[in-house]
C-alpha cells in the first residue's frame, strides 16, 4: 500500500502525524513530510484513521 | 441485528455515521435523512476559503453520487423531521409517520439571532453553505462596511476573511478580550493583536443597543452610544442544539440530547455531533462540542454502538481538538481549558508568528493552544491522552521551547 498526500490540498493541521508518527511528520518549517510512503500491512488501520481525520481530506491510500 | 437504521441530519457526523456502518460490515437499509437541499457539504471552509472564493461548492461536498450508490444510501435532503416518538419508535418527517429499528440522531445544531433582527436585511449568520454564499456576494458589492457581532472564533474567521476582500471590518464583542472564555485573556489578547495588527478595528466590553435601518441595516448602535456605519453585520454569538423536534420524544434534552458514556440516548437511538451531550468518561461530566473533528469520530462511535451488545460497547472519550485559520494563522486547541487554570507560555515568537501555551489544573495537563504551531498541539495532546500531569508538560516544554 502507497500513502498518497495532496499537498496543494494539505495544511498542516497534524492530526495526522499524531495518529500514526511512523509515517507523517509536520516538522518545524511547518510542512508535513511522508516519513514513510509504502508502510506495511499492519499500519493499515491507523492509515485509514488519519485519512478519515484530516480536516482537508488531503491524504488517500493506494493499494 | 437491526434490518435498518435511520439517519436524522445529513452534515458531517450522519455521514460518518453511513459509511461507518457500511465499513463495519452492516447490510441493511441505510437511510440519511437532512433538511437542507443540498448534498451534505463540509462546513469549515464557509467562513474561510470558500467565503474567500477561493474553493466551488462542489469541493465542499462530503458524498459524491458515486460514493453514495457505493454505500447504498437511501438519502432524502430537503426533508425536515419533526417528530420522534421513541415508545412507538416512530418518526414524522415532512408530516408522514415513519417507523424505525434503530436511529442516529445528527441533527447538529444552528447559529443564535438577535432578536428582532430577522426582517432586516443585510444581518447574517453564518452556519449553511445558503448564508456563506450571500454573505460572500455582500462583501463584493460596492465597498461595504461589516460589522461582526461577537468575537468568537467564527466572528474572527468571518473577520479575517472579510478584510481580505479589502473592506473595512469591525468586531463588536461583549468581552473586554476576545476569546478568553476560551483561551484566558492572555492568549484572548495574542489573537486580539493579530487582528487590529491586519486592520480590524475591535470594539470590546459593550454590547449591541439596536440596528439601524429600516428594511436594509444601516448602523449598529452600541450600548456606550457608539455608532457604527454598517452595511453587512454578520452575527456570530454561539449555536443552538436542533433539539425541538424532540421535545415529547421521551429523550432527556439538557442543552443537548443527552447520552451515556458510549453516545446511546435509549435502547437502539443514539446522537453525534453538536446535538449530542454525554458523559465524558475523562472530564467526569457531560459535555457537548461544535467541532469538526468531533462530529465525524462521534458519527462513526454512535453509529458502530448500535451494532454492539451494552457489554461490547467502548465509552467515547477524546481529547477535544479543533483549529481556526485567521488571516495566514492557524489556531489549534487541543482539550478544555477553564478559567483560573495554570498557564504557561512556551513558544511566542511575534516575528515568527508562532505561540504555544499550555493550560493545567488539579496537577493535570488540561489543554494546549497552538499558533501555527501544530507540531507542539499534538504532542501535547498525545500527552493528555496518556494523562500527563502538569510537572509532566512542564517538563516536556523544556525540551521543546
Amino acid at each position: 500500500m502507497r500513502v498518497v498526500v495532496d499537498f496543494d490540498l494539505c495544511e498542516s493541521n497534524a492530526i495526522c502525524m499524531q495518529i500514526a508518527p511512523d509515517i507523517f511528520e509536520v516538522r518545524d518549517d511547518d510542512f508535513l513530510y511522508v516519513l514513510d510512503e509504502t508502510p506495511s500491512e499492519d499500519r493499515r488501520s491507523n492509515l485509514e484513521e488519519s485519512v478519515q481525520r484530516c480536516p482537508k481530506q488531503a491524504i488517500s491510500i493506494e493499494g | 441485528m437491526h434490518s435498518s437504521i435511520t439517519i436524522v441530519g445529513a452534515s458531517l457526523a450522519g455521514v460518518r455515521a453511513a459509511e461507518a456502518l457500511r465499513s463495519e460490515g452492516f447490510e441493511g437499509v441505510i437511510k440519511l435523512i437532512g433538511d437542507e437541499a443540498h448534498i451534505p457539504y463540509d462546513r469549515p471552509p464557509l467562513s474561510k476559503s470558500f467565503l474567500e472564493g477561493e474553493m466551488t461548492s462542489e469541493k465542499l461536498s462530503l458524498l459524491t453520487k458515486e460514493k453514495i450508490t457505493e454505500l447504498e444510501l437511501e438519502i432524502r435532503t430537503g426533508s425536515k423531521a419533526s417528530k420522534l416518538d421513541i415508545d412507538s419508535r416512530t418518526l414524522e418527517i415532512e408530516g408522514e409517520v415513519e417507523g424505525f429499528d434503530a436511529l442516529v440522531i445528527a441533527t447538529g445544531a444552528r447559529a443564535r439571532k438577535l432578536p428582532n433582527t430577522e426582517k432586516i436585511n443585510g444581518i447574517h449568520t453564518l452556519r449553511s453553505l445558503d448564508d456563506s454564499i450571500e454573505i460572500r456576494d455582500s462583501f463584493k458589492s460596492g465597498n461595504p462596511k461589516v460589522v461582526v457581532v461577537g468575537g468568537g472564533f467564527i466572528g474572527c474567521e468571518v473577520a479575517a476573511t472579510a478584510s481580505a476582500f479589502g473592506v473595512e471590518v469591525t468586531i463588536v464583542e461583549s468581552q473586554d478580550v476576545p476569546l478568553s472564555h476560551v483561551l484566558g485573556e492572555e492568549a484572548g489578547r495574542v489573537i486580539s493583536k493579530l487582528h487590529t495588527d491586519n486592520g480590524v478595528q475591535l470594539k470590546c466590553g459593550v454590547e449591541v443597543q439596536e440596528f439601524k435601518g429600516e428594511n436594509q441595516v444601516e448602523a449598529v448602535l452600541l450600548k456606550d452610544g457608539t455608532l457604527l456605519e454598517a452595511d453587512v453585520v454578520i452575527v456570530g454569538i454561539g449555536a443552538t442544539p436542533n433539539t425541538e423536534w424532540l421535545e415529547d420524544s421521551g429523550l432527556t434534552i439538557e442543552n443537548g440530547v443527552c447520552c451515556d458514556q458510549t453516545c446511546l440516548a435509549a435502547p437502539n437511538i443514539v446522537a453525534a455531533g453538536d446535538v449530542a451531550r454525554w458523559d465524558h468518561r475523562g472530564y467526569g461530566k457531560s459535555i457537548r462540542l461544535e467541532h469538526w473533528d468531533n462530529a465525524a469520530e462521534q458519527g462513526k462511535h454512535a453509529a458502530l454502538r448500535l451494532l454492539q451488545t451494552d457489554s461490547e460497547a467502548l465509552p467515547y472519550a477524546p481529547i477535544p481538538w479543533f483549529w481556526s485559520d485567521q488571516f495566514d494563522r492557524k489556531i489549534q486547541l487541543a482539550g478544555i481549558s477553564s478559567p483560573g487554570d495554570d498557564f504557561e507560555v512556551i513558544v511566542d515568537s511575534p516575528e515568527e508568528g508562532r505561540y504555544t501555551a499550555i493550560y493545567g489544573n488539579a496537577g493535570r495537563l488540561r489543554a494546549v493552544l497552538g499558533i501555527n504551531r501544530p507540531r507542539h498541539v499534538m504532542q501535547f495532546k498525545s500527552l493528555m491522552e496518556e494523562e500527563a500531569s502538569w510537572k509532566e508538560a512542564l517538563d516536556f516544554a523544556r525540551g521543546i521551547g
